[in-house]
């Protein structure tokens, strides 16, 4: 397989580096973004030396970024060539008991995992629908498929995030271009590491980003879900009576 | 986010204590600096994959920083084999970087389960200490970050470095570390085994063996009479046919349950060793053997720790200088199995005078034997307690990196240096195993 050229945005996250990490050990070429120059820098040098045949690092705010179509235009003509993959990896869990009294920080957390997720989504979407080729994989979460009282907030942003993505596969289906919301379960990193026993359904960054690259490589299924036994998990989730669904503390 | 959160399930290898602990998984090396010096009153201790056996890796209704997101190389050198990378780096991700190119750790000791930080912090041997001495003696050079602030390079020789070689993490935080690697002309070793009856003729297999690279026995701690002392010697040299691939293989097998109390008796444990014992012997008696499985076995069933039940385990490592040595091991082999309490894998080998200098480093010229004892309370400390006795006056001593129970009187005399190392240790960062041994 020749090299690719991967974008990976919110490239500081746990799932992140452990994908890049997979692009890396194979000789692609990186575009890593990220607000945190120094941590991007020690990134790099890990993921050259890992054996990335390039990687490029870009501070950006990406929440707040005005114009996601002339900044991605301008990454990948700094990868030189043609995006392969691009990945939006960017979220963050907010608190929801507090974001409930805290409407700011409801917003701000709303902003940041739909809204801009959504707008470099559709920059990204009109990039590989012009090459005829390229795979925008937008890392969604298994709190988007019902409503629970305890993390709605960042569920209605991730639901939203799945519904964009999904519409933009659709517009995509009938040339070469693709894209998929990833149902995300739960994974073990930084932004669950204050959960105190991690239990069976808890999974590793490493093996998520081996089958996030897998799908990369051959993006196919509509709902994906990583791990797959998020799939009947959510199914009974989703059709448990309301009744029954308003009585339980999930 | 980084900041310290109460986690129930970090424990030692051993089992044996099971506590609440806050703990803190950095992932960059700019957090470290705040982990480490909050004013809350609280004493925290940098941990790896805790492959430590008993304490010295746990700090009870305190603190923790675990080491394992800092896992990035910063510089490999493929010409010259100088690696610097974070200490949070577990070898098994190192081998897998490392073994394609053409190189391989200094030494590694039975598990790859661990990081380079712990290897460090442990200053651990593998089965070439007698040629190539403990890991600290490959070490160039650590970064190391202080409760007080400060982070600072440390170079080899420097005595705050001979402190942290085999500190167990008590000197500050390893950030990061360069070491030399070793040149490997294959992923493959040659190793021939070889059957031997008696404590005498270990000695003079490791004696005539001092050529190759590796050696280590397996020795059956359930024999008994005429039997005693029978084992199987190994000796390896590196194969040199530029062949690095890894035989392909499924997905690592788990023990996914504790074994119950009754699984684990002296009749099971010499089912189990004599056919060991008849696995080891049988066919060839040189074989090519890929690294993973020669230096690993082990690590070929994921949390074998759980075999020995829900109520863990100890670790018994002890090391005897050579005049001392065959006498002594002879009697400990006597005293275990006499108590029916053997093990399942009681390793034997002779290590080298090769020093790093750590001032709590375990290594020294002699012979070293660890065995598995099940946790059975009283019982199985008043055995470790009379192989004490057989250890310290063979002037041996005890392993910290195993230890979970040994008095304060028998690290002081195995580690003279204990006084001149506490000197060195930061305020802020404590451990179980610290508190057992320098308090009086």
């Amino acid at each position: 397989m020749s090299a690719k050229t991967v974008i990976i945005l919110g490239a500081l996250s746990g799932i992140a580096e452990a994908t890049a990490r997979v692009h890396a050990a194979r000789g692609d070429r990186l575009v890593l973004v990220a607000r945190h120059p120094e941590r991007l820098a020690v990134l790099q040098t890990d993921l050259v030396a890992r054996g990335a045949s390039r990687c490029e690092t870009i501070v950006l705010d990406l929440a707040s970024e005005p114009a996601p179509d002339r900044r991605l235009a301008e990454m990948i003509g700094q990868a030189g060539g043609n995006l392969d993959v691009a990945y939006v990896f960017y979220g963050v869990l907010g608190d929801q008991h507090a974001d409930e009294r805290d409407l700011a920080a409801a917003r701000s957390a709303m902003q940041v995992n739909f809204l801009s997720a959504a707008v470099w989504c559709l920059a990204v979407a009109n990039v590989i629908e012009s090459q005829n080729s390229g795979v925008l994989i937008a890392i969604s979460s298994v709190a988007g498929d019902r409503g629970r009282q305890s993390n709605y907030i960042y569920g209605a942003a991730k639901a939203g995030l799945t519904t964009l993505v999904e519409g933009i596969a659709h517009r995509l289906a009938k040339g070469k271009a693709r894209a998929l919301a990833i149902r995300m379960g739960f994974v073990d990193t930084p932004m669950t590491a204050h959960v105190e026993k991690k239990g069976a359904l808890w999974s590793k960054p490493d093996g998520i980003a081996q089958k996030l690259v897998a799908l990369a490589d051959r993006p196919r299924g509509v709902k994906p879900y990583l791990p797959w036994i998020w799939r009947p998990i959510m199914s009974i989730i989703r059709f448990v009576p309301p009744a029954i669904f308003h009585r339980t503390k999930l | 986010m980084t900041g310290y959160w109460t986690r129930l399930d970090y424990n030692s290898w051993g089992r044996t204590i099971s506590v609440p602990h806050e703990v803190a998984s950095p992932r960059f090396p700019d957090e470290i600096a705040g982990l480490l010096s909050d004013n809350s009153g609280h004493t925290t201790l940098p941990v790896g994959l805790r492959r430590s056996y008993g304490d010295s890796n746990l700090n009870p209704n305190e603190r923790l920083i675990d080491m394992t997101g800092l896992d990035r190389l910063i510089e490999f050198d493929r010409s010259t084999g100088i690696l610097r990378c974070e200490a949070g780096i577990s070898l098994h991700q190192l081998n897998q970087i490392l073994v394609p190119s053409g190189w391989f750790m200094p030494t590694t000791p039975g598990t790859r389960f661990v990081t380079l930080g712990g290897a460090i912090a442990n200053d651990v041997h593998g089965k070439n200490h007698h040629s190539a001495g403990s890991i600290g003696c490959a070490v160039r050079a650590l970064t190391l970050a202080r409760s007080d602030g400060t982070l600072q390079p440390i170079r080899s020789g420097d005595p705050l470095f001979l402190a942290t070689l085999g500190g167990m993490g008590l000197t500050g935080v390893i950030v990061d570390a360069e070491i030399q690697l070793s040149r490997i002309g294959s992923a493959w070793l040659e190793n021939e085994r070889i059957a031997f009856s008696s404590v005498g003729d270990f000695f003079k297999l490791a004696h005539e063996s001092t050529a190759f690279e590796h050696t280590v026995a397996w020795i059956d701690c359930a024999a008994q009479g005429p039997k005693l002392g029978r084992g199987v010697f190994q000796r390896a040299n590196w194969c040199n046919d530029g062949e690095y691939a890894a035989p392909k293989k499924g997905a690592e097998p788990s023990l996914p349950l504790d074994f119950p109390q009754w699984a684990l008796n002296r009749h099971s444990i010499r089912v189990f060793n004599n056919f060991y014992n008849w696995m080891q012997t049988r066919g060839s008696a040189v074989r090519r053997e890929h690294y993973q499985p020669f230096f690993y076995p082990l690590d070929s069933l994921r949390n074998w720790n759980r075999m020995y039940g829900a109520a863990g385990f100890y670790q018994y490592q002890c090391v005897i200088p050579t005049e001392a040595a065959k006498e002594a091991v002879t009697r400990l082999l006597q005293t275990i199995s006499a108590s029916g309490q053997g093990s399942f894998l009681a390793v034997l080998k002779t290590l080298g005078g090769k020093s790093s200098g750590g001032m709590l480093s375990f290594p020294m010229e002699g012979a070293t034997m660890a065995l598995d004892f099940a946790n059975r309370g009283a019982k199985t400390l008043h055995l470790m307690a009379q192989l004490d006795v057989i250890v310290a006056q063979a002037d041996g001593r005890l392993y910290p990196a195993k230890d979970g129970r040994m008095p304060a009187r028998m690290f002081r005399a195995g580690y003279p240096l204990w006084r001149e190392f506490a000197t060195f240790k930061d305020p802020k960062i404590q451990s179980s195993f610290w508190e057992r041994v320098s308090k009086s």
